[in-house]
């Protein structure tokens, strides 16, 4: 059966250089850590890995570190600097939409006595960058503010965040795991401090990540004990993960400009038809400051793990931040943070569109929504009473 | 993940719809946690004669109140009563663990209209 692929966000396939460098690279046994043949030509692949990432984020080489993934290096930022800088203060800003590799270390943060402000967001999931400086104190120590979200694409205003938090001497980390190889990211224009990325994302191999950390950011170890990574992250380097990272960085950096020229018509297309076909859709996040690939809608009366599965059904891979689609049972915290309301927040549904996803998928999937949502809505008593009370108020 | 009779059921979920001179309606559940139920019954000479239901929620409740439907046609008011949500699991070759109290709430919208239905009775006598 036909599948079209809608859940970039989830995952990626492994881009056709990045397989071929991975096989190539199959029999690079060496430990980088060693000082003899094997060992140095191990240790050339890691530093053109590192050298790869950099050039993608605009950073230098010495300040990527490679870690297991985009939750590692989030961990890492959000521990790492609260505990590096308890000395100066314990209060942290951060946003209530971001991911929960950020949230969860954060009430672990809480509960070892730190204190955190979440800031309000807009409608879009926004953070309003003059209500971050009003937030900041003199014990501020770190903000965390996401680059972009991956429930409802929304793009955040990080330079201007990145200012106050320059001017004030406090540390900005960004989860750029969303963003990350589809949408252009330099470290110098944002004024990070810190910086979250994750190769599977963006057609590089799972299992691997990195943390851009901006020289003279003041951070703890998370795991400790090795000499790897300049003793900043212990553990022998995930070889042949961290070579299919950097080569998937070298492929975003040359492709990046061709992704977005393609794909973002399509994504617009959707943006476009979907609410013009389906009555009471509405899009989350916002319109025109979100990430290219990105699309996410709530239906009313319906439930979104159901429109997934009836998707699937057709062939369609996509994914849903419903209650039941999450293993919490919770609807998604980012839907609430932007004032969807709770049921309407279990029609939510997410597009997030790839390199080989063309015009005729767009239309395959506009030709099977509509019916599915419809079908769904002949099931719903939500919509049974909606069409009642819409009859008694046409007389 | 789901069964394949969950799924099936699913896919192809039998006696969905309203029943609109129905002798009793029974609804569950709350679409702010995402499950909501409403069952539909006609009763003759004490057995259930016509089931149907409307369901708004994921994948699991719609199998559940599918099988629900199915497990109650053709039964006596007093056998209907007996069915429970470990039978109806059990009928849809298991359900996932996080689902079985969220989800599984046919038996009880069932049993709801059955009430009504009796309470409707009671009246008329």
């Amino acid at each position: 059966m036909r599948r079209i692929y809608f859940d970039h966000q989830a995952t990626t396939d492994l881009h056709p250089e990045v397989k071929e460098i991975l096989i190539s690279s199959l029999s690079l046994f060496g430990n980088p850590q060693t000082i003899y043949y094997e060992g140095r030509k191990a240790k050339e692949a890691l530093e053109r890995a590192r050298k790869e990432v950099a050039e993608l984020i605009n950073a230098s080489p010495e300040e990527v570190f490679f870690t297991s993934s985009g939750a590692e290096s989030n961990n890492w930022a959000i521990k790492g600097i609260a505990l590096a800088n308890q000395g100066k203060g314990n209060h942290i800003i951060a946003s209530p939409i971001e991911h929960i590799s950020i949230l969860t270390p954060l009430k672990r943060l809480q509960n070892l006595g730190f204190s955190v402000t979440f800031l309000p967001v807009d409608q879009y999931g926004r953070v309003d960058p003059d209500e971050v400086k009003k937030a900041i104190r003199k014990e501020t120590i770190l903000i965390t503010i996401q680059h972009a979200s991956n429930e409802i694409g929304t793009i955040q205003n990080l330079e201007e965040i990145g200012r106050f938090a320059q001017e004030a001497g406090i540390a900005l980390h960004a989860d750029a795991v969303a963003s990350c190889g589809h949408y252009p990211i330099d470290v110098q224009k944002l004024n990070v401090s810190s910086l979250a990325l994750s190769a599977h994302t963006f057609y590089g191999p799972k299992g691997v990540g990195s943390l851009f950390i901006k020289k003279g950011t003041k951070i703890f170890p998370l795991i400790e004990g090795g000499w790897q990574e300049e003793g900043r992250r212990a553990g022998t380097e995930n070889l042949l993960g961290i070579i299919g990272m950097g080569k998937a960085c070298a492929v975003a950096k040359r492709e990046m400009g061709n992704w977005i020229e393609r794909i973002k018509p399509l994504r617009d297309r959707l943006i476009r038809e979907i609410p013009a076909q389906i009555e009471r859709s509405y899009l989350t996040g916002h319109p025109t400051e979100r990430l290219f690939h990105h699309t996410s809608f709530c239906f009313e009366f319906i439930e979104g793990e159901a429109l997934l599965l009836y998707l699937d059904e057709e062939g369609i891979a996509s994914a849903s931040g419903s209650a039941c689609t999450s293993r919490t049972l919770k609807s998604s915290h980012v839907l609430q943070a932007i004032g969807i309301d709770p049921v309407l927040a279990q029609g939510s549904i997410i597009f997030s569109l790839g390199r080989e996803n063309t015009e005729d998928d767009i239309t395959y999937l506009l030709t099977k929504l509509a019916p599915i949502v419809e079908r769904l809505r002949q099931m719903s008593p939500l919509y049974d009473r909606y069409l009642k009370e819409k009859k008694i108020k046409g007389g | 993940m789901y069964s394949e009779k969950v799924i099936e059921h699913f896919k192809n979920p039998r006696n969905v719809g309203e029943i609109p001179d129905a002798d009793g309606i029974g609804e569950v559940g709350n679409p702010v946690c995402g499950d909501m139920m409403t069952f539909y019954i006609k009763v003759k000479d004490g057995v259930l004669v016509d089931v149907k239901f409307k369901t708004f929620g994921c994948g699991a409740a719609i199998a559940v109140s599918s099988i629900v439907s199915e497990m109650a046609k053709g039964k006596t008011i007093e056998e209907a009563l007996k069915i429970t949500r470990d039978m109806v699991a059990k009928e849809l070759g298991g359900l996932p663990p996080n689902k079985l109290h969220c989800s599984n709430l046919g038996a009880d919208a069932l049993h709801k209209a059955i009430e009504d239905y009796l309470k409707k009775q009671e009246k008329k006598i």
